[in-house]
Order: C-alpha cells, then structure tokens, then sequence
C-alpha cells in the first residue's frame, strides 16, 4: 500500500513538472537570466570587444537592477580565440548545458558566422555588437539575430558615397583577405560604381600583414584618387602608417572604412589627422554619450569603443523585451525587442527592424590633427550624422521576420 | 613607361627594392636566432617576443623618459640584452644540458606570457611612435618614393649585420665562441670561461631582437602581437638557411625578402605563404638547409 502510494506521488510530481515544462513560455527559465558575452579577450580585437564588452554587459545588467522579473540576471563571458570552432563550440555548451538564454559581444564576423548558426538551431538570440558583415541580417539573415551597432554596408555608405559623390572617381583597395574585408570591399565597389566611380585595382592583403609597403606601392602606380583600406585594427594603423611614409598620402586620399576609437589612438595624430571615417558612436558627442562614457572609462580604464558602448544598449534593450514579455522565451522577446523602440544614449532615431537589423543614426567623423586634440581621448570631430535610413541596405523580403 | 613580357619594370623594381629592405628586416631577425641556435644550440622561441619588448622600450623610453629614436638604438639593445642575460642565468641555464624540446617549451611559455602582459598592461591596438625628424621626407627614384627611413634600414641592418658575421667569422674572439661550443669543457681546461660566454652570447642574440624592435617601432605598429606575427616566418628563414649557419640566416633573410615582395606584386595573397613554401622544397631537396652542414 505505502509502495503504491508512493508510486502515485511520484506519478503526481512527474506531470506536475510536465505540464510546469509546457508552460515554461510564460516566466524565467531556469529561475535566472542568463547572459553569455562571446568576445576576443586576448587577441587583436581585444580592445574593440573583450574584456570591455564584458563590462559594457555587467554596467547594463546592474543599471537594470541586477534581475528581471523577480529572477537574478547572471553574466558568463568567454574567449572565442578570433577561431570560429572555439567560439561555436562555447555557444553550443552554453546554451546546450549552461542554461544561457542569449549570447552577447560577437566581434569577428567568421566567428559570429558559426555561432549564431549554432544559437539559431537551438532558438537562443544573438546580441551582435561588433562584427561588421552585413550577413547576419541578409544572406544568413535568421529570426534570432540582431544587428546592433554598425555593419559593412552603413561605412560604404557613409564614408565612400560623399567621396565619389565629391568627384574621387577613381578607387583602389587595400583589402584584408578574409570574410570581413571582402564584404567590405564588395559593398564598397557597390557603392562606388552606382554613383559613377570606378575601381582601378584591389590587393588582398593577408590578416595580421606586418610590412605594406609593396601594396602601398601597387596603389600609389594605379593613379587611383582614393586609396580606401578595407580592413581592421593593427591592419588598419600598419597600412595608413606605411601609406604616409610613402608619399601616398600626399597624392590621393587615404579612406579607412572601418576605423575604430583604439585604432584611431594607436595611429600618428599628424598623419591620421583629417581622415573621414563613419562610426556607429563616439563618446564625446553629447552630455548623455559622455556621462556613460565617463562611467564606462572608470570601469574598464579606457574610452568606449562603438561595439562597447552598442553592447550595453542591446542588452539593456533586451532585459527591457524581457521584462515586457513577461518571459525568457526568445520568440516572445523578440517580438518585444522589435516592437519596443530602442531610445538610449547610443540607440537615436533608432528601430529594430524585422530582419533583426537595427537602424540608427551614424556619424560622420573626422580624426583630429595634433593641435586640435586637448588630450589623448580627443581623437575624433563629429561632423555629420547621417539618418539611419540613408546608410543601412533595406530589408530584404526574405529576412522580414515580422510573423515568427 | 618600360615593359617587359607585359610586366611593368618600374613597378617591378619598387617591389624588389621594397623586399630587399623587408629582408633587411629579416636578416637582422633571423640573425639573432642563428647566433643563439648555431652557438648554444638553444631553440629560442621568445626571440619574437624580445623585438616586441624592445619596441615597447623604445615608446616608454620616447614617452615617459623624454629619450631620442637614437639613443634607444643603443640603450634599448642593451637593455633587452640584459633582459636575455637574466632569462638565460635564471631559466634557460637549468634546463640546458637536457633536449632541445625543453629550451623551446620554455621560451615559447614566456614568450605567451611576455604577449599576454602587453596586452593586459598596453592592450592590443598599437601604440604610435613617429619617424625620427632626421629621416623624415624621402628620395624620388625613377620608379619609386624611397622614404628615407626606409633606406636607413638597409643601411643599419647591413652594418650589424655584417659586423656581427665578421665578429663571430673571423676575430679570435669569434673562434673562441665556436670553439667554446664546440667542446666546452677543452676551452674551460684553457682557462676560457665558458658559461660566462655563453651567457654573454645569448644575452648578445637577444639584443639583436631588441635592436630590430627599435628599428621596427617607427615603421610597424608597436603591439603586443608584432612578435609572434614574425617569429614563424623569421624562424623558417633560419630553417632554409640552415639552423645555426650565420651567413646563410642573413642571405637567406634577403632573399626570403625579396621573394616575399614579388608575391606580393604578382599574387597577393600567397605572400604569408611562399616562404614556408620554399621551406618545404628545400627541406626536401637539402634537408640541413641551403648554408648549412650535413650532420
């Protein structure tokens, strides 16, 4: 009798918790939130998203309060090794065993590539902050991406239409031969040719090329007008140091497309001073950008970079769609996400779009000459900011998402 | 402009010229390696590491010491050298009469952890550093803008360079080294201190990286993974000059230069590659390298 009994209360239990797992949409799983940031702590894009990516989340996290719903908000962060396979590998534990709900930071686009492959097939969002390739929200566009800070199409457009539209006809690229750099270079020549331009000669120049000369040479025989470098980080500082030492850039323009705040510090002021580059947010804009900045800066020791400053606003915009649709369940909240307006001191005239793409204002800036600068954090003259309409790709009808 | 076989001349002496001064380059780092590898048999692997830091001292010795480009060229390499004395009495001695494995684990070790404090203390974007005053501006050739700074260093790299080899080849100071690791315990019986010397050499090969640091500073960006970017490449130079051969690391290092420009002109994006790619044919055609001795 008592063995029966005993059977009948675990019988109990079992459908208790099952019909509790049917209904697990509406509340927190696994009583927390939890946030993983995927980041390069160590590597070359350490600065633009590692360890400050991590604190960017944690600020968000503690301004919202530290939980949601009644549940505590926990945040678990890991080095992606700029190699895909390590940093697919970490999103699948995480959300495979770890109970983590969303994965934030993501800064090399191979990388992003494989995890958010590996976060769509388990229903888990992906909060891009840094990568640049605009895949993530056209070719491999996917309901549980979102796009936040900038992508390769919005520098084209913002830095490269003035330009030819200026009368700079003539292009050649200096391109980093990887994922990144070929979208880059692509949607660049896009640009370049539908306002009349022409591109006059391409190098790929191998990640991590330590000496440009040759390549600087190769530009400075094309007769191009503009020499516009299509890569990153170190890249970036080695091939405009190497431009300016040649002579190239007193004969043509030099464009760095995608130019990051470290960067921009690692580079000559005289040299680099009076490029224009476009950046998704620059600290020293207003009283708000600078406030957090300031908080940011006591942090993590440094100035926010764009993806710094976007991972904190995606996350903020996420445990706010968290709180609205009463849940952690992704479909839920990121219907939320799209339909709450994203408004903070980086997010300005600012939407999520359906493909997961979020449109907001860009700024046109130029890199300040040595006796402009008060200090080593004045590095950038905000000249322009472009409407987010006039800089993103419109969405493509197979990523409108707007059902699911 | 001249032409031949469809090929622009012009712009194919600039990237001669371009890859003979990256040899330079090369040269003075594979130098420094062949020294401690061909005298010490010591396999040293934070010899990358070691131009970083003397990168690195050159910027904080600009910047918070207020000393010149040139005097760094000389401190620095003394500096880093003493860096290398201490690593070989206090790391490197103990384990030296074990494999050659045992070296290399080690300093591949502190080369990772030397990169991971860089980083951590200066992070990873680069630090500026400008081209001396001196060599600012440059000479117009016919085919190309020779920036100033950039023939300076195959001037410099030519002078240490060959100094070193004719040190090391031809003084008695040099056969006393050779000797000395040649059998040890003779030269010691001749009342010759050898772990003396030995420590002095590698401490001398490590100033070398120091030196091509501060030669590299003004030109490349000053950061954390400047090292490890070169270090493969330079140590396959080593490899096909032969492993411990003197001259044959400093040809090779031109050469490899060279080889290395002309890729880039004609196929851009083997240009990482083509020196392994000469490594592999050459390991297969000589396996003790084009300078080197059949063991």
């Amino acid at each position: 009798m008592k063995a029966m009994q005993k059977t009948l209360l675990t019988a109990a239990v079992a459908a208790a918790t099952a019909l509790s797992g049917a209904t697990q949409a509406a509340g927190i799983s696994d009583d927390k939130v939890k946030i993983g940031v995927l980041a390069d702590m160590g590597g070359v894009y350490a600065d633009i998203c590692g360890p400050g990516c991590v604190t960017a989340v944690e600020m968000a996290v503690e301004d919202f309060g530290g939980s949601v719903l009644g549940k505590p908000i926990e945040v678990v962060s890991a080095d992606d090794q700029l190699k895909p396979d390590v940093g697919s590998a970490k999103v699948r534990q995480w959300v495979e065993s770890e109970q983590v709900d969303t994965v934030a930071g993501l800064v090399s686009s191979a990388v992003v590539g494989a995890a958010t492959k590996v976060l769509t097939d388990n229903k888990k969002i992906a909060l891009i902050s840094t990568a640049a390739s605009n895949a993530f929200t056209t070719s491999s566009c996917s309901p549980y991406n979102v796009h936040w800070t900038y992508n390769v199409t919005a520098l084209a457009n913002g830095t490269v239409k003035p330009m030819v539209q200026s009368g700079k006809k003539k292009w050649f690229f200096i391109t980093a031969d990887y994922a990144f750099g070929h979208a880059l270079e692509q949607v660049a020549t896009d640009v370049i040719t539908q306002n009349n331009g022409e591109v006059v000669g391409a190098v790929r120049a191998p990640l991590g090329t330590t000496d440009f000369s040759s390549y600087v040479l190769q530009a400075q025989s094309s007769g191009a007008d503009v020499v516009a470098l299509a890569n990153a980080g170190a890249d970036t500082v080695n091939s405009l140091k190497t431009a300016a030492e040649f002579g190239l850039t007193q004969t043509a323009d030099v464009a760095g497309l995608l130019v990051f705040t470290p960067n921009a510090q690692a580079m000559d002021a005289a040299t680099a001073g009076g490029m224009t580059l476009t950046t998704g947010f620059y600290w020293d804009f207003d009283d708000q950008t600078r406030a957090w900045s300031k908080r940011f800066k006591e942090r993590h020791g440094a100035i926010p970079a764009m993806g710094h400053a976007g991972a904190y606003s995606m996350t903020m915009h996420y445990l706010k769609a968290v709180e609205a649709a009463g849940t952690d369940d992704s479909d839920a909240v990121m219907a939320k996400m799209k339909e709450l307006k994203p408004e903070d001191f980086f997010a300005r005239n600012a939407v999520l779009r359906a493909d997961g793409r979020m449109v907001h204002d860009m700024y046109t800036v130029k890199i300040k000459s040595p006796d402009e600068r008060r200090d080593a954090d004045d590095i950038f003259k905000v000249v322009d900011v472009l409407s987010g309409d006039q800089v993103y790709e419109p969405m493509l009808p197979q990523c409108n998402f707007a059902k699911s | 402009m001249a032409t031949f076989l469809g090929i622009n001349l012009f712009g194919l002496f600039g990237q001669l010229l371009v890859g003979l001064i990256n040899g330079s380059f090369y040269a003075l780092l594979s130098l420094g390696l062949a020294i401690i590898f061909g005298l010490l048999k010591i396999i040293n692997f934070a010899q990358g590491a070691m131009y970083m830091l003397g990168a690195f001292a050159a910027w904080l010795a600009l910047n918070h010491l207020g000393i010149s480009y040139w005097a760094a060229l000389i401190l620095v390499p003394l500096a880093v050298g003493a860096v290398g004395i201490l690593l070989e009495r206090v790391l490197v001695r103990p384990i030296a009469h074990e494999d050659h494995l045992y070296s290399l684990l080690l300093t591949f070790g502190i080369a990772l952890m030397l990169q991971g404090l860089f980083t951590h203390l200066f992070g990873s974007s680069g630090l500026p550093y400008a081209i001396p005053d001196e060599l600012k501006g440059g000479t117009k050739l016919p085919f190309m803008y020779l920036p100033d700074y950039r023939a300076w260093i195959i001037v410099a790299s030519a002078v240490v360079c060959g100094g070193t080899w004719w040190m090391i080849e031809k003084t008695r100071l040099g056969a006393y080294l050779r000797a000395g690791t040649e059998n040890p315990q003779l030269m010691q019986a001749f009342g010759i201190n050898v772990p003396l010397m030995v420590t002095l050499t590698f401490g001398f090969g490590v100033g070398l990286a120091g030196f091509a640091g501060v030669m590299a500073a003004p030109v490349y960006s000053v950061s954390p993974e400047m090292g490890s970017n070169l270090l493969i490449v330079v140590f396959a130079i080593v490899v096909i000059g032969g492993m411990g051969s003197i001259g044959g690391a400093i040809l090779t290092g031109l050469g490899m230069g060279i080889v290395e420009g002309l890729t880039k002109y004609f196929y851009p994006e083997a240009s990482t590659t083509v020196i392994f790619l000469v490594m592999v044919i050459v390991l297969l055609l000589k396996p003790a390298g084009l300078f080197g001795k059949e063991a």
